[in-house]
């Protein structure tokens, strides 16, 4: 059969984000692959630079729906520690817990959407019915199922009580038990092991060698967590273990994955056990000192890393956001080298991939000429001036209107 | 004449299989539902949806061969709905009936993949295209059983008529408990002829979009639909015909209740399948027919041989 190239996204079914991929199909056979990222570009880091320190911890959290807490966390942590504040105990605890929780739903999201691309939607609405519960649990808590809104510089903005202790502690209970059926049905399900096995295999040279990081990494064998070995927040006082597995596939993922859940319940328990009286945040200062610290954070997706940079105004300088995905998706091209069509969209959304957190930049390439050009900022207004111009739509009478009512 | 109409057109015909299609069509999708722990959509989903694709604009691509195009999903609906006038429903005769039309309804059966593979294949969409070879790929791996594990039965009753076939297991009850067998080979084989899961590789959302359907839209999907809708039942009839023949010459009443409670249990079957499986990849859906499902119907067929010799001499 003669070679196709068929185009993955930027709009398919099997995405949940823009992102597009070209295969090169031999039949069903793949046999080249590229990726093009860019079509979520939102502009966020520029936008730090432009807001005080304490609006760009709601600006970080927006990064990601999913692993919101991760980002602001990441940016909180290297604010405070440019500022050296001393958090308070209990405000670290209390981060800790919301990350685990965080955790928890962003794992059982993911064995949704892995048994939607692999055609079993019995489990997608299995586990989504049951992310309820720790949904439910984070709303009560912080009051939003998604971008909770608990960080604030130099500590949390809302105290747990112990009647949401209990609820909590029940809803772990409930989760713990139906993980356990999951775990249960993903060893022992004949056509779910049949789809997974053996798929998208990244040995653990290949893994080291292109950075794999989070569950992606942990799965080939690469025993990193910067839980354990970087500890943030209240991880130092916990007892976890780091889970790896050797299978090197989607099923070793799947299965890192599910011990990680039985992982954050028993992290959890052991949060509100030993969760400190006392205040939940010391009075940050609206002007941060110069200075540059960068912060790490283990992410359900993998090791997220925020680099700020201040200058002694309240606004900072620079920032600078990693997100696991990045480190991730170099990784697909090695997975897919001899795969199969039928496997692709699992082999993706197995480094559970989050795209539009990943987006940094766009560049420009001229199909024509080949040659690829970054615009700067001045240039991007200057050439969404000159569009709408072409357009015929000019705004420069209602800006100078505008301008002259402010001053 | 009018008669030849009234059986064509309405019952047991095209209108009678298109209601009894729908019906089928949203117990499938009630079960579904149900077991995955949802509410499920109302009675009338099945029918509602067929209203609005109908109602909407057909969109043939500029680099599809119209005639083609427009023509296989009427051709699969008539496929369809002829083969179900060689099944004999709730009485012992089907409404024709000749030596030999066992054979006329599974190539009657076969019709509508072949018109996915067509269609998807003149729709020229990537998607489509590999859609429609998925789709022929596959036939090739459920047919030879789905024909092997049919035709026992028929050695059985030494018949190659439907009909025939249905008085013989009418007359020697319990007969048909020597073919559980094939009855199993012939839901796996259901599967993969009306493209569900663990089988629906040819209309694979995650990966191709939709397959063959890619490009079809309004009225032609509509028909594809109901011709779909139409095969389950229809094939459920043929199962039920030759797997489960009992209950024949109580009355028409209750024959027709014993029919339809026959195909509803199937086609109960069909969804309890596709809520507890994966998807398979082609090559493994290949491999599992030809090394298990395969051997299988030829045991079918050894069983029936065995006993041919056994009981009746």
């Amino acid at each position: 059969m003669h070679k196709v190239i068929i185009p993955i996204g930027p709009q398919h079914p099997a995405l949940k984000e823009p992102e597009s991929f070209r295969i090169q199909l031999s039949g069903e056979r793949i046999t080249g692959f590229s990726v093009k990222l860019g079509y979520n570009h939102r502009g966020i880091e520029k936008a730090c630079e432009e807001r005080t320190y304490l609006q760009d911890v709601y600006l970080t959290e927006r990064i990601c729906g999913i692993c919101s807490h991760a980002h602001s966390t990441a940016f909180t942590q290297a604010v405070e520690e440019i500022a050296a504040l001393a958090v308070p105990k209990r405000a670290l605890y209390i981060r800790t817990l919301i990350g685990e929780l965080e955790r928890i739903h962003s794992h059982l999201l993911w064995l949704g959407v892995a048994g939607h691309e692999i055609g079993f939607d019995t489990l997608l609405m299995y586990t989504w019915r049951d992310r309820e519960v720790v949904m439910d649990i984070l709303a009560t808590t912080t009051g939003n199922r998604v971008n909770y809104g608990i960080n604030t510089i130099g500590g949390v903005r809302r105290d747990i009580s112990l009647a949401q202790v209990k609820d909590i502690l029940k809803a772990v209970d409930i989760l713990e038990e139906r993980t356990k059926y999951y775990i249960d049905i993903s060893t022992k399900e004949t056509t779910m092991i049949k789809r997974l096995s053996g798929v998208g295999v990244l040995s653990h040279k290949d893994a080291v060698r292109l950075g794999a990081v989070g569950p992606t990494g942990r799965a080939s064998g690469v025993d990193r967590d910067v839980r354990r070995d970087d500890p943030y927040a209240a991880y130092g006082e916990l007892d976890f273990n780091v889970i790896t597995d050797d299978h090197c596939d989607v099923y070793g993922r799947a299965v890192v994955r599910l011990k990680e859940l039985m992982e954050s319940y028993r992290l959890i328990r052991q949060i509100l056990k030993n969760m400190p009286e006392g205040p939940i945040a010391v009075k940050a200062p609206r002007k941060i000192p110069a200075g540059e610290a960068v912060s790490r954070y283990e992410a359900p997706r993998g090791e997220d890393v925020h680099y700020v940079k201040s200058n002694g105004t309240d606004k900072p300088e620079r920032v600078k956001v990693r997100a696991p995905t990045l480190a991730n998706v170099q990784t697909v091209a090695k997975m897919l080298e001899d795969g199969q069509l039928a496997d692709l969209p699992i082999v993706i959304a197995a480094i559970d991939p989050c795209f539009s957190c990943t987006d940094r930049l766009i560049s420009i390439k001229d199909t024509k000429s080949k040659k690829t050009n970054i615009l700067m900022w001045d240039d991007l207004h200057s050439y969404s001036v000159k569009w709408y111009r072409d357009k015929g739509i000019d705004f420069t009478k209602l800006n100078r209107k505008l301008q002259g009512k402010m001053s | 004449m009018i008669a030849a109409f009234f059986n064509l057109l309405i019952f047991p015909g095209f209108l009678f299989l298109a209601i009894f299609g729908l019906a089928a069509e949203y117990i499938d999708r009630i079960i579904y539902a149900r077991l995955q722990n949802r509410m499920g959509p109302p009675w009338f989903q099945p029918l509602a949806d067929l209203i609005k694709l109908i109602a909407k604009e057909d969109v043939i691509p500029c680099e599809a061969n119209p005639r083609m195009f427009k023509m296989m999903p009427i051709l699969a609906l008539t496929a369809a709905v002829t083969a179900s006038f060689y099944i004999p429903l709730w009485g012992e005769r089907a409404l024709f009936s000749f030596n030999g039309d066992l054979v006329v309804v599974l190539y009657l059966l076969t019709i509508p993949t072949l018109t996915f593979f067509l269609g998807g294949w003149y729709s020229t969409s990537l998607f489509s295209k590999i859609g429609a070879m998925r789709a022929i790929t596959q036939l090739f791996a459920y047919e030879v059983p789905l024909f092997i594990c049919i035709l026992a039965p028929a050695l059985l009753a030494n018949t190659w008529s439907l009909s025939e076939m249905a008085a013989f297991y009418a007359a020697h009850p319990f007969y048909w408990t020597f073919n559980l067998i094939g009855f199993g080979v012939a839901l796996i084989a259901m599967l993969g002829k009306l493209e569900k899961v663990p089988f629906d590789i040819p209309e694979a959302e995650t990966e191709i979009v939709a397959g063959t359907f890619t490009e079809y839209s309004g009225k032609l999907l509509g028909f594809f639909k109901l011709a779909i809708d139409v095969e389950a039942v229809v094939g459920a009839s043929l199962l039920a015909a030759v797997f489960l023949p009992f209950g024949y010459g109580i009355g028409s009443y209750l024959g027709f209740v014993i029919y339809v409670a026959k195909v509803l249990f199937i086609i109960c079957l069909l969804a309890l399948s596709r809520t507890i499986f994966a998807r398979l990849r082609i090559d493994q859906m290949m491999e599992f027919c030809w090394k298990y499902v395969a051997p299988l119907a030829f045991v079918q067929l050894v069983i029936d041989l065995a006993l041919k010799g056994v009981l009746i001499r």
